[in-house]
């Protein structure tokens, strides 16, 4: 198809009325994205009688320069530049008719680099994710992936610590580091809460964590938690020779609140502190400034992310969030747990792990990742693995999700039947001996049942973790899966 | 004497681990060589959990690719500094990496008497605290 045929040109083009998005020029089969382009993926479910092309250069338009109607002051710009250009819609498979599911299309968006600001995720979003979820014309959409281009990138910050830097300065390398979140999560007082902290550290724990609705409560007011934690973390440390932290939430109303609560934790030497993904994009990129300068580590709990990433035909997935919050300056981010309580895919849960580790994903439909992307040198982000995991199951995650994670086992350690204690040193030798037993070459995942038994041999709160632990196991359909015919020949 | 549960120094990938025998860090050093990482050795009597720098026996063994001459030169070093805390690490140079991808401890002082939280008492309620190293007060080679 030849540009002349979707699109008017000249006085045609900008006469005053409203014309079909494909006329306007948002619908450019032949056009080859360039590399400074970002490109977005959407699902989109037209509505009854719109077609898929037009559905698509209806998202481009209104993602990008588009109004409802012609307006002549398109002709002061250089709009072909401008417009964003649909260049390529495919039929998702198993959608439409005989299925159960309405036709959806997977449409490829492509958008000049000079559309957005510098360093700015809200700006990013405002255009991709803005009023264009809620045009009519579409009855569903959601953003699938997203490639950024190494220009774009190259002017964000990235995260402020990133895997390597954090390990060296917790002086922990080659195993998967080990956390948990204080329960209960409200309603606890400072002095107790802090009791939690040093038992599950002083246990074996690298980290404990903050939940992300414990802010400043009348239970608890923010400055006694932080100096209770942080007696915590330095008796631990003292106590076992380890460098030890807890991630102190710092989310509040205000930026100026978030900032008071992150240099006080600072002043007490915290190596970590958190924000909730809630606080919003710019206060991310704020907070992780800040991190980068005061030589804090960031940890970010996604709190929030469900509401829009879950259901498969509105909203965004996951992936996207990951590499905005690579790209906002994030350093631990929770990623799913394939094994645990919480949603998620095991090829759909490697996709975001890849996003967030790797310096270059390459294309790779099963995962979910639509597009090559090169990270520029951005930090790796370390995800984070919590919610209804236990030691019985180490063997499995260290499979699935490697060696740079934070696995969080927070009822798994403060739920053990010898105490807080005992249930991290549980977690911390379960651990130890499937990383032992990996390196020596043995085919942990199968064999991982018996290497835990042995290890209970001479650690009786693994043998106790292991007997109250046995039979939990979360066995739900994922909601979220990858839609993709394996022989199909895609190229982005 | 430490009082947390292994009443020891818990540094390095396998410290709640009974003690690695020569076979299981001979395991420990192929996974290494197979990953292309150099391997290398390194003790102190200083285990601050801050102190990044401890001395290095001999460089990094970039080009020795034999599991038993590794170990030659943990056991020689174990040998010298019977003592001392001695690691053996791991380094990958590979882009995105360039940092240590294990660490492990391989030896331990007879005593490990660990270390005590100062606490000093400033501002407010605040706290400033120093992990100090019962070890570290007298001086080097007359520490353990």
């Amino acid at each position: 198809m030849s540009k002349t045929e979707t699109m008017q040109e000249g006085k045609e083009r900008y006469k005053s009325g409203v014309i079909p998005y494909k006329k306007m020029g948002y619908w450019e089969p032949g056009y080859k994205p360039k590399d400074t382009d970002v490109i977005a993926l959407f699902r989109i479910t037209p509505q009854p009688g719109v077609d898929s092309e037009e559905a698509a250069a209806a998202v481009a338009g209104e993602s990008s320069t588009a109004t409802w109607t012609v307006v002549w002051t398109d002709r002061l710009t250089a709009c072909e530049l401008y417009r964003a250009k649909a260049y390529r819609v495919d039929a998702v498979p198993n959608t439409g008719p005989g299925t159960s599911t309405e036709q959806q299309y997977f449409a490829y968006i492509a958008y000049d680099l000079d559309l957005f600001e510098e360093g700015s995720i809200a700006n990013l979003t405002a255009s991709i994710i803005g009023n264009v979820f809620g045009f009519k014309a579409v009855k569903a959409l959601r953003l699938e992936d997203m490639r950024i281009p190494v220009a774009y990138l190259k002017t964000f910050q990235g995260p402020a610590t990133g895997i390597v830097v954090e390990r060296e300065r917790l002086d922990k390398f080659g195993r998967p580091l080990l956390g948990a979140t204080t329960k209960p999560k409200l309603g606890l007082s400072g002095r107790n809460y802090g009791r939690v902290v040093y038992e599950a550290l002083k246990g074996g724990l690298d980290f404990v964590k903050d939940d992300e609705n414990i802010n400043s409560q009348p239970f608890m007011h923010w400055r006694d938690r932080f100096l209770y934690c942080m007696e915590a973390v330095n008796k631990a440390s003292a106590a076992t020779g380890e460098v030890k932290g807890h991630y102190l939430n710092v989310t509040a109303g205000t930026m100026e609140k978030m900032y008071e609560r992150a240099d006080f934790a600072k002043s007490l030497g915290a190596p970590i502190v958190m924000i909730d993904l809630v606080i919003g994009y710019t206060a991310i990129q704020s907070m992780a400034a800040w991190a980068r300068r005061n030589d804090v580590i960031l940890h970010l709990h996604r709190a929030g992310n469900s509401t829009y990433s879950r259901q498969k035909n509105h909203g965004m997935n996951f992936r996207v969030i990951c590499k905005w919050m690579r790209m906002a300056g994030v350093d631990h981010i929770h990623a799913g747990t394939v094994v645990g309580k919480l949603e998620g895919d095991p090829l759909m849960i490697k996709g975001f792990y890849d996003v967030l580790r790797e310096t270059h994903n390459p294309m790779s439909l099963e995962n979910g990742l639509f597009f090559e992307q090169d990270w520029a040198s951005l930090n790796k982000v370390m995800p984070v693995a919590s919610g209804g995991i236990h030691a019985g199951q180490m063997h499995q995650l260290i499979h699935y999700l490697g060696e740079d994670v934070v696995l969080q086992f927070g009822g798994g350690t403060i739920g053990h039947p010898m105490g807080i204690q005992a249930g991290a040193t549980a977690n911390r030798v379960a651990l130890e001996a499937m990383i032992l037993a990996r390196n020596e070459g043995r085919d942990y995942l199968r064999e991982g049942p018996r290497i835990l038994e042995n290890a209970a041999k001479t650690c009786s709160p693994l043998k106790a973790a292991l007997e109250t632990w046995k039979d939990i196991s979360f066995n739900y359909e994922s909601t979220d899966t990858a839609d993709f015919v394996p022989t199909a020949t895609v190229s982005a | 004497m430490m009082t947390n549960p292994g009443n020891r120094i818990t540094q390095g990938q396998f410290s709640f681990l009974p003690e690695l025998t020569d076979a299981q860090i001979t395991a420990q050093i192929k996974w290494a060589l197979k990953h292309g990482w150099a391997v290398s050795v390194e003790y102190t009597d200083d285990p601050h959990p801050r102190n990044t720098y401890w001395e290095m026996f001999g460089m990094p063994m970039f080009d020795l690719k034999d599991p038993a001459g590794i170990l030659l030169e943990i056991n020689s070093c174990r040998k010298s500094f019977p003592n001392h805390y001695i690691r053996v690490m791991a380094f990958n140079s590979t882009r995105g990496g360039e940092s240590p991808a294990m660490s492990f401890l391989v030896n331990r002082p007879k005593a490990e008497p660990g270390f005590t939280l100062v606490r000093q008492e400033t501002e407010g309620r605040q706290m400033r605290y120093t992990v100090h190293s019962y070890a570290t007060d007298k001086p080097e080679s007359e520490r353990y």
